[in-house]
This record gives C-alpha cells, sequence and structure tokens, in this order.
C-alpha cells in the first residue's frame, strides 16, 4: 500500500474541495472495495478523504419519491420500512450481495462505485487497460468465465459487479452528485455508469472531485411485482455470473409496464428496453417472458469462455418475471 | 468402564481460541523484530536478467533486500523428511527461495524485503523491478498428457490378474475420462514465521505440521546440530497438509534473522500462499470397468496422471487406495506424472483418494446405469472381504455395515433408479451415494509423562495440533489412563523442546501419539505399582500390572476397588512429589499379518435447479467405520469438515490457471470459493465403531481425511441421478448442466 495522507471531512463542501485539489485523492466511505485494491496495489491515491461523518445517511420520503442517502448503510437501506415496503426489488438486490459484515460497512454511494471484479484487474503483473491504460486487457484472449457479453470493447471485458446498481436501473433511479462548485446535478442511474470503449479507466460519468450525495427513488408501480435473481458459484458471498432485476407492473394479466436489468454481463448494468417494450401489453405468462427474453440476450456476443451466460440469462429473465409476477417471493406461481 | 474414552469432550483449547489467548506463530512478541516481505516473480519461465533493488532500498524504513544476487547458500539440501511423496531415492529437490536467476513458476519468490513495519516492506515491495528472459511456460497438463511418466515404474504397483483381456471379453464395460482441477488448501491462518538468532541458536515460531520436519531443514539449511534450532508451534490455524514440508518462508526468514542480526518476521499474503506451498495437483484419470451381467467385476483399469514442478516428481498415488476396494482379481491402476512449470504440489486432505475415488466411485456409478442394478448393490456384489492384492484378512472393516447403516438413515430404499424421476416441486431431486476408504496409520511417536503427588499430571509431546482436537484427544487418553480428572491434566505440544512426534499428516496423530500416551501411562502404572507392591502389607501386593489401574488418583485392583492406594500416598511413602516416563511407541509387527483401513460410506441428496443449473446438496448422511471413537464430539466435528470439503471439491473449487502466463489468476477467497455455511445444509455423521487391538492397543484408526474422501463422487453421481448428466470434470458449476 502507498502512504497516503487521510483528511476527515466534517461537511460535504469541504471533502468535495479536498478531492477536487488533490487529482491523486479519494473519497472513502465504507472503504470495503477501495481499502482492498489499495493492499492489491491496484489503487493508489496519495490522499484519503474520510467522508463517513458527513450528515449524509437520511433515507427520507421527499413527495411521491424516495432519497437514499449516499452514506446510508446497505444494511439500513435494505431493511429500511419505506424500501422494504415500496421498493422490495432494492431490498432484494442489496442483501443478495457481499455479505452481513460487509453490507454493514458498505454505503450507498461506494455500491455504485465498486469496481470490476476481473481477476486481471486485480493482479498488478497481469495487462489491464482499466488499471493501467495502455497494457492491454488480459481477459479477452484469457479467463473470461465471468465477464462481459454486451457492450464490451476490445480494450475492456470486464464486468460491473454490483447487485444494488441492477436494481436500480429497473427502479428509474437518479444519482445526485455534489459538484466541487457545491451546485448538485442528476444524473439518471442508466447514464451514470459507462461502457468501456477506449477509456476502460472510467467506470461512470462522475468527474473527479464530484461526490454523490444521494439516489432518488421515484414513484412506481412495482412493488407488488418485482424480483431479483442473482446465479452464483456459492450461496454467498459471491458475484454474479447473471442477476436479473426484474419488475411489472400488470392490469389484471395484461402488462402495463416491465423492467429487465442483467446484472454481471457488461461493463454496466445491461437495461434491455426492447425486451420490456416487447412485454407492454402483453399477457403476463410463460410465453411472452420466454420472447422478452430472446430479445433481451439476441446481441449477446460471448467471449471463449462465458458462452453459457447466453442461456443462463434468457433462463434467469425467464424465472425473474414469473417469480415477479408470483409476488416476488422466491416461487413461481 | 472408560470415563473419558467414547464420552463427548470439548476442546480444551477452545477458551483460549476464542478469546484470543491461543498464539498462532506470528504473534508472538519478540522485541526488535523486523518484517520481511516477499517478491514475486511475474513470469512463469525464464530467467532474471537483472534486478534492480536500488529504489526500494531507498524507501522509508527500508533495512535490507535479497535477491539470488545476494542471499547467502544454505547447504545442500538432504534430508529425507522433506521430499514430496514419491517412488523415487533421489536426494531431496525441494524448492529454496533465492537460489538462483531460473523461474520455475509463476509468482516464485525473487526477493525478500526487510523493514521496520509491515507496510514499509510491502511498500518497497512494489519498487523492486526485475527484468526477464521469458520463455513459455507450460502448465497446461492436459494438452502435455503425452509426455505423462512413471517417476519408479519398478516400484509401482504390478497388475492383479490380466486386466487388459478381462476388460476385452467382459460382457458389461464402461470406459470414462475424469478431471479435477488444481485446489488449494486455504486455511485460514496465513503461513508465517518469527526466527530469531541467540549466537550459533536459532528459535523459530512457525505454523508447522511438524516441528521436527522444520528443525531438520533448517539445521540441515545452516549447516548446524539439530539441538542448536528451537520450533515452537502450539497453534495452528487449519493446514490440511500444506504445512507438512516444511515450505520455503522459514528458510528465509532464517537467513534473513541470521544476516540482519534482528528478529525476523515473515508472513504470506493470502496470494502468496497459492505458490508459497504446495497444491493438490491436477488430475486427469481414466477408468475402464468391466463386469459379468450381474454385476461382478471382472476388470479395472484405472490409469491416473497428475501434475508436478519441473525439479520435483510429485506423485498424488492417485490409484493406491482404489485399487483396494473391490474384490476384483484383475487390475491395473499405472500413476503418472506430468511436469509443468508450476510449483511442486503437496498432500492436501485425504490426498490421491479423494481424486481417485471419486473417478472410481462415479465409474462404478456409471456401471451400475449400464447393468441397471443399484448402486448400493453394485457394490456390495464386489464387496472386498480381504485385501484384494494381498489377500490378507482386514484386521477390522465395518464397512459394509456402513453402507447397511447410511443407507438405511438416508432412506436409499426408496430411492428410483431411473435419473430424473425424482422431483421436490420444479427442483430436480438426485440421490447419489459412494465409498470412502483412508489407511489406519501408526508411526513412531514419543510422549513425556509426569504423574504429580498433587494429583496433577503434564503431558508433553512435539505433536502438532492443526485443528482437529489433538490437545483434547491425547488430554483424554492421559486421564483415562492416569485416573485424573481431565482438567487436571495438562498436555502440551507442538515444541522442539517435546519428545519426538511425527508431522500430523495421513490421519495418524491420535493413533500414533495416543498409543504413546497409553502405553507411558502404563509404564508409570508399573513403576508405581513395583513401589506400592514391595511394601508387606500393601492391599496391591502380589497384584500384576494387568490387575491394577489408575482411577480417582489411586492405583487399584481392577476387580476388587477396594484394594487400592492413593498415588499420593505411593509417593510420599517413596519420597517423591512426581514421576516421569518418556516413552516411544512404535506399530506393532503384528499389523504386517493384516491387511489395515478405515472406511466409510456417504449418501447425497442433492437439488438442482433445472433452469439455472444450481446444485444444493440438500443433505448427507454419512456413516464411518474407523476403529474405536475416543472423542465423538470433535470426531463428527472432523467428518462434517470433511464433507464441507467434499461439497467444496465437488461443486465450487478450482484454482484457475492462465496458461499464456502459467500464473493463477484467482489467488484469494473472492475468486476461488470456498463453500460458505449457506451451501452446507443438513449433515449427518455417525460411526460404526470397530473394535481393533490390531491396529493398536486403543484400536484408533485415522478419520481426518475419511470424512471427504467418497463425497465429491457421491455429488457427482447425485446430479446424475437428479439430471441424468454425466458431469466427469469438477467442479460441478451451474454451466455445466445448462
Amino acid at each position: 500500500m502507498n502512504s497516503f495522507k487521510y483528511t476527515p471531512a466534517t461537511e460535504a463542501a469541504s471533502a468535495v474541495q479536498s478531492v477536487s485539489a488533490n487529482p491523486s485523492a479519494k473519497f472513502l466511505a465504507g472503504g470495503t472495495n477501495l481499502i482492498d485494491l489499495m493492499k492489491e496495489y491496484v489503487e493508489r491515491p496519495n490522499e484519503l478523504v474520510d467522508i463517513t461523518r458527513l450528515n449524509l445517511a437520511q433515507i427520507k420520503s421527499t413527495g411521491g419519491s424516495l432519497s437514499i442517502g449516499a452514506l446510508a448503510k446497505n444494511t439500513d437501506t435494505a431493511n429500511h420500512p419505506l424500501v422494504r415496503q415500496n421498493y422490495p426489488l432494492l431490498t432484494q438486490a442489496i442483501l443478495a450481495g457481499a455479505s452481513a459484515q460487509l453490507r454493514n460497512m458498505a454505503t450507498n454511494g461506494g455500491n455504485l462505485m465498486q469496481r470490476t471484479r476481473c481477476q486481471y484487474f486485480y493482479d498488478i503483473a497481469m495487462p489491464c487497460n482499466k488499471r493501467e491504460p495502455g497494457t492491454g486487457c488480459g481477459a479477452l484472449e484469457g479467463l473470461n468465465r465471468i465477464h462481459a457479453i454486451f457492450g464490451y470493447s476490445d480494450k475492456c471485458v470486464a464486468t460491473y459487479p454490483g447487485d444494488m446498481a441492477t436494481a436500480l436501473y429497473a427502479l428509474d433511479a437518479s444519482v445526485r452528485i455534489r459538484k466541487p462548485d457545491g451546485r448538485d446535478r442528476v444524473v439518471p442511474v442508466r447514464e451514470f455508469h459507462r461502457l468501456p470503449g477506449e477509456a476502460p479507466e472510467k467506470d461512470n460519468v462522475l468527474q473527479h472531485g464530484e461526490l454523490i450525495v444521494a439516489i432518488d427513488l421515484p414513484k412506481n408501480n412495482f412493488a407488488a411485482k418485482s424480483y431479483y435473481l442473482k446465479v452464483r458459484d456459492r450461496a454467498s458471498y459471491a458475484f454474479a455470473l447473471v442477476s436479473v432485476a426484474a419488475a411489472l407492473e400488470t392490469s389484471g394479466n395484461n402488462i402495463r409496464q416491465a423492467r429487465i436489468v442483467l446484472g454481471g454481463v457488461a461493463h454496466k448494468p445491461w437495461r434491455s428496453d426492447e425486451a420490456e417494450n416487447a412485454l407492454v401489453g402483453k399477457p403476463a405468462n410463460e410465453e411472452t417472458f420466454r420472447q422478452a427474453a430472446e430479445i433481451a440476450l439476441k446481441d449477446a456476443k460471448p467471449l471463449k469462455h462465458n458462452g453459457y451466460k447466453v442461456e443462463l440469462g434468457k433462463r434467469a429473465i425467464v424465472l425473474a418475471l414469473k417469480r415477479a409476477m408470483n409476488g416476488g417471493a422466491g416461487k413461481e406461481a | 468402564m472408560a470415563r473419558y474414552i467414547g464420552k463427548e469432550m470439548s476442546r480444551v483449547d477452545g477458551v483460549a481460541k476464542v478469546t484470543g489467548k491461543a498464539k498462532y506463530a506470528a504473534e508472538f512478541q519478540v522485541p526488535g523484530i523486523a518484517y520481511g516481505f516477499i517478491v514475486q516473480s511475474t513470469i512463469g519461465k525464464g530467467t532474471i536478467k537483472s534486478i534492480d533493488t536500488a529504489e526500494a532500498s531507498r524507501a522509508p524504513g527500508v533495512i535490507r533486500i535479497y535477491t539470488h544476487e545476494n542471499a547467502p547458500k544454505p547447504a545442500p539440501p538432504k534430508s529425507a523428511e522433506l521430499k514430496p511423496q514419491t517412488n523415487s531415492q533421489e536426494r531431496d529437490k525441494s524448492f529454496r527461495a533465492l537460489q538462483t536467476n531460473r523461474i520455475f513458476f509463476n509468482m516464485q519468490p525473487i526477493a525478500l524485503v526487510l523493514a521496520e513495519t509491515f507496510e514499509q516492506a510491502r511498500y518497497a515491495a512494489r519498487l523492486v523491478k526485475a527484468s526477464y528472459a521469458e520463455e513459455k511456460p507450460m502448465t497446461d497438463m492436459e494438452a502435455e498428457l503425452k509426455s505423462a511418466f512413471m517417476p519408479n515404474p519398478q516400484r509401482a504397483p504390478k497388475p492383479r490378474g490380466n486386466p487388459s483381456e478381462a476388460f476385452q471379453t467382459a460382457a458389461v464395460k464402461i470406459e470414462a475420462e475424469y478431471t479435477i482441477p488444481v485446489e488449494h488448501h486455504n486455511p485460514m491462518e496465513p503461513h508465517g514465521a518469527i526466527a530469531f538468532w541467540e549466537n550459533e541458536k536459532l528459535t523459530i515460531f512457525d505454523k508447522t505440521q511438524g516441528v521436527y520436519t522444520v528443525r531438520t531443514h533448517l539445521a540441515t539449511s545452516f549447516g548446524i546440530p539439530e539441538e542448536n534450532v528451537s520450533v515452537v508451534s502450539p497453534f495452528v490455524g487449519g493446514a490440511f497438509g500444506s504445512s507438512l514440508r516444511p515450505n520455503y518462508y522459514p528458510w528465509l526468514a532464517s537467513m534473513a534473522a541470521r544476516e540482519i542480526k534482528r528478529p525476523v518476521k515473515l508472513v504470506y499474503t493470502r496470494q502468496q500462499m497459492y505458490t508459497g506451498h504446495g497444491y493438490r495437483p491436477q488430475t486427469w484419470q481414466k477408468v475402464a470397468l468391466g463386469a459379468d451381467k450381474n454385476g461382478k467385476l471382472t476388470s479395472i483399469i484405472h490409469e491416473a496422471a497428475n501434475n508436478s514442478s519441473t525439479f520435483e516428481d510429485y506423485s498424488d498415488n492417485t490409484t493406491n487406495f482404489p485399487r483396494s476396494i473391490y474384490a476384483c482379481p484383475n487390475v491395473d491402476s499405472p500413476q503418472k506424472i506430468v511436469k509443468t512449470d508450476m510449483s511442486t504440489p503437496c498432500a492436501m486432505r485425504a490426498p490421491g483418494a479423494v481424486s481417485g475415488m471419486f473417478a472410481l466411485e462415479c465409474a462404478m456409478d456409471e456401471l451400475a446405469y449400464s447393468l441397471k442394478i443399484d448402486p448400493l448393490e453394485l457394490r456390495l456384489i464386489n464387496y472386498a472381504d480381504v485385501h484384494p492384492d494381498s489377500g490378507k484378512a482386514f484386521s477390522s472393516k465395518a464397512l459394509r455395515e456402513c453402507y447397511h447403516l447410511a443407507a438405511e438413515k438416508f432412506g436409499w430404499k426408496n430411492r428410483k433408479l431411473e435419473p430424473r424421476s425424482m422431483r421436490d416441486g420444479r427442483m430436480l431431486v438426485g440421490w447419489g451415494m459412494a465409498t470412502g476408504v483412508w489407511g489406519a496409520f501408526q508411526q513412531p511417536a514419543s510422549v513425556k509423562i509426569t504423574l504429580r503427588a498433587d494429583g496433577t499430571a503434564y503431558v508433553a509431546s512435539g505433536t502438532s495440533d492443526i485443528g482437529p482436537g489433538t490437545y483434547t484427544v491425547i488430554t483424554l487418553i492421559a486421564a483415562e489412563y492416569l485416573g485424573l480428572p481431565a482438567e487436571k491434566v495438562k498436555f502440551e505440544l507442538g515444541d522442539t523442546k517435546f519428545p519426538r512426534a511425527p508431522v500430523q499428516g495421513g490421519s495418524f496423530t491420535t493413533a500414533s501419539v495416543g498409543t504413546a500416551v497409553y502405553e507411558s501411562a502404563q509404564n508409570i502404572r508399573q513403576k508405581l505399582l513395583d513401589l506400592a507392591g514391595k511394601e508387606a502389607n500393601s492391599p496391591l501386593k502380589a497384584a500384576k500390572i494387568d490387575e491394577v489401574e489408575f482411577a480417582d488418583g489411586k492405583l487399584q485392583i481392577k476387580n476388587e476397588p477396594a484394594r487400592s492406594i492413593s498415588v499420593s500416598e505411593i509417593m510420599r511413602r517413596n519420597n517423591l512429589t512426581e514421576l516421569t516416563d518418556i516413552h516411544e511407541a512404535k506399530p506393532s509387527p503384528e499389523r504386517n499379518k493384516y491387511a489395515t483401513g478405515a472406511h466409510g460410506a456417504q449418501f447425497v441428496e442433492v437439488k438442482v435447479d433445472p433452469d439455472l443449473g444450481i446444485v444444493r446438496v440438500t443433505r448427507v448422511v454419512e456413516a464411518t467405520a474407523c476403529g474405536r471413537i475416543m472423542n465423538p464430539k470433535t470426531s463428527h466435528s472432523q467428518e462434517i469438515g470433511g464433507i464441507v470439503w467434499g461439497i467444496g471439491m465437488a461443486l465450487t473449487e478450482a484454482t484457475e490457471i492462465d496458461h499464456r502466463y502459467g500464473r493463477i489468476m484467482n489467488p484469494n477467497l473472492q475468486h476461488y470459493h470456498v463453500p460458505v455455511n449457506a451451501d452446507v445444509l443438513e449433515v449427518e455423521t455417525m460411526f460404526v465403531e470397530e473394535d481393533d487391538k490390531i491396529v493398536n492397543p486403543l484400536g484408533i484408526k485415522g478419520m481426518g481425511e475419511l470424512g471427504m474422501v467418497g463425497i465429491p463422487a457421491a455429488i457427482a453421481n447425485a446430479v446424475f441421478h437428479a439430471t441424468g448428466k454425466r458431469v466427469r470434470d469438477l467442479p460441478i458449476t451451474p454451466e455445466k448442466l445448462l
């Protein structure tokens, strides 16, 4: 680990100023990912601005929507009565991630910011354009069982690993960001994470010094019919091979609105508007779900070791939609 | 009647462990310590052209940096104890760090940075720059199977009968290949040591399964007498075979401590553990079974190959245990090695047996389906009542009882033979079974017992407790045979100041050290009886050793407990405050007249998600026959742990190597998946006790490895039963079932 300066912040403004003033500074919240990466020499900030004392942990209802503070812990967010009641998909997704201990430390803002779990990114002896631009992508022709099937470039085939964000994409959340000039800007979460393109070192659209202060969830009618399904290599404490955040709003047996977001398949949660649209106005049954799943995966371009994600993704979508229809109880109707 | 043996005893070291009082190697406080950090190669094969330590040397707190250019050379290794498991008689070629510019494997240590703090050492380690003349590494064993060779063919087991001809003419035959990837032990405690010198005497706190092995290794390396080396290892946070051989760090730490004249602490990171000790080698196996139409085996041809390093021939002995399981007249079991540019493998819990039995027991399941015979029935048809190679009777073998008991508990008779015939809602239900086997080994081992007039006893042995409960079971045996309450017995281990004992491996510790305690307690009984019996009015007058026992602090006539004298009284009358016996127990020659072994039967239920390919092991019933159970509590714990290991091997564990670089790409607990609690559901372990005075006087057999041996096969067989899909390549990850 490099030596670094530790700067505790008590106000958002000063925290943003501290990081803005130092191109090598980073915000420190739960530290569950950042500190690990620093130990591995993957992240090398020379200053950590500790934001854990900032007053950004509230979860509050604002009009019809819900604002969850960037510093609210994952555990508290998942178990908040308003989240459980109105956004059970988010509760399920958060609780599908990491372990209880990690969720107790991890914050919502940090969760959005977590970095890929690509093995090549973690090993500083290996090429990785995300870690060291210009060194190449180790996974492109290497071990890529856990890698992307959508939206990758020859510079990077890594996936975004988080569960929480996958649900947030389905819930049309937006990210409230404090800019260095003290003003806020709001970015729809769908536009928050980037695809790797030519600059895989950039995971998202946050500019240096900008600080996530809250995540806003608009009112929706998905609470009764949503489900987060995660397929992983063991029952807990593993990242998704494929996950699906599925949500439906129905009228009778007819689908009025649908959300299908895949996790573990791209550099960002992968929402398929086309598949969602294909569901709208259709009866909620297995056949419709299958058609939507085919559409959602039709543009997948698997790598050498992750071809299974295409079929797995389809099956996971169908199952998640069936479970959503069944009230999200973990069993299908 | 036994007071302790066979009754549940909680771990005597349990409180110390959960309160943090138990000190592990790297936790000892030694003043003036310097911290080491290992720099590893970034290539898999080649030569170091140059290594630049200038920048690292200038980093804050750096004391010194060693590379192959300035590290002292150890004396040529010669100890047989360090050799890998091989039939070869060559001298030890175990890996020594910083001795050459050659790179034999990726993540090979190329420098050692010493600094005032751990963080300073770690930081400076990143600044060491090596340039290499790189060569293409070969780590893909399966691609090089054609180069497989027998390391020592003249010592390989001879074929039994005429297996190829019998296979050709068999009425029913199956032939299949099975593969298992490299796996790592991943004990919780990283390997580490603290070494310091006082004049020419070395003390090292080390994580090891054998303090005496480390002592020999270091004494040889430094050319000093063995008595000059003290190895201390009171607690080990799991090792599973990874600390059987001294790894490269004890010498490195000791060398550095000697050179800089300060104590040195050197601990592997989790990543460094992946090449800092061995691993379960990758195996390829091919099993051909021939049988008559009634299911009687007529031929077993079980071929195996495992990878080793380029500099040592490590054989996992994959086919050795399987060839003794079934009464089959024609058997061949060639075992080969493929050299790869990797570090040398080593024993990992149930080495060879679990890999070999995975292949054999899956093949038996395949044969059962070819014959349409119940898989359990097929095992019983081919049950070996005598050892099929030697023809010797088993000293005891309650495998048949294990099959019946576990099958009964499991409800096996309700199984439908047809795959995909059982369901629980959407889930496919599969039931599978397999056989477990391990040896009933015993090694020479020594103990010291001091029985005191105050009603306490002290017991010591240079053995190890890597977690199975050796502290507890030895205390229990001593309390039993010294007739004292267990809390009055103090047992110490893990130090070369104690009498010599073998490494903790092969599941032979309790049989070896426990027998030594039993015999030593007998010696003490004899000494006290001699003292007590010489008095004219002694109640024990003319009593023979076998007629007396220790009980409640007294020496008494077994059948007439009223005739007794208290131990303190005997000592008082003889002006003694204590009596000490040092004793070495050796395996009895009687054992050689018999075949010995420990066995078990495993029945497994899996539920497989038909859409997602996720396998859940919902139920395991395991019956184990391994002699007499000393402490049921820790014994069940061993078997449960074995089952968890089996679940990991079957479903989740694999060390992934990028063959382009010869580099392990998942050397951490996020990418290498050991099972978590949520993966382990209902587990029931049972023992069928065997009364076997031939293996040793207490009838103890090993169990630590046995519990996992059949599990991967039973799970794979259950997955086949659930899905109709035969997965012969571990681990069974979701994509293999889509």
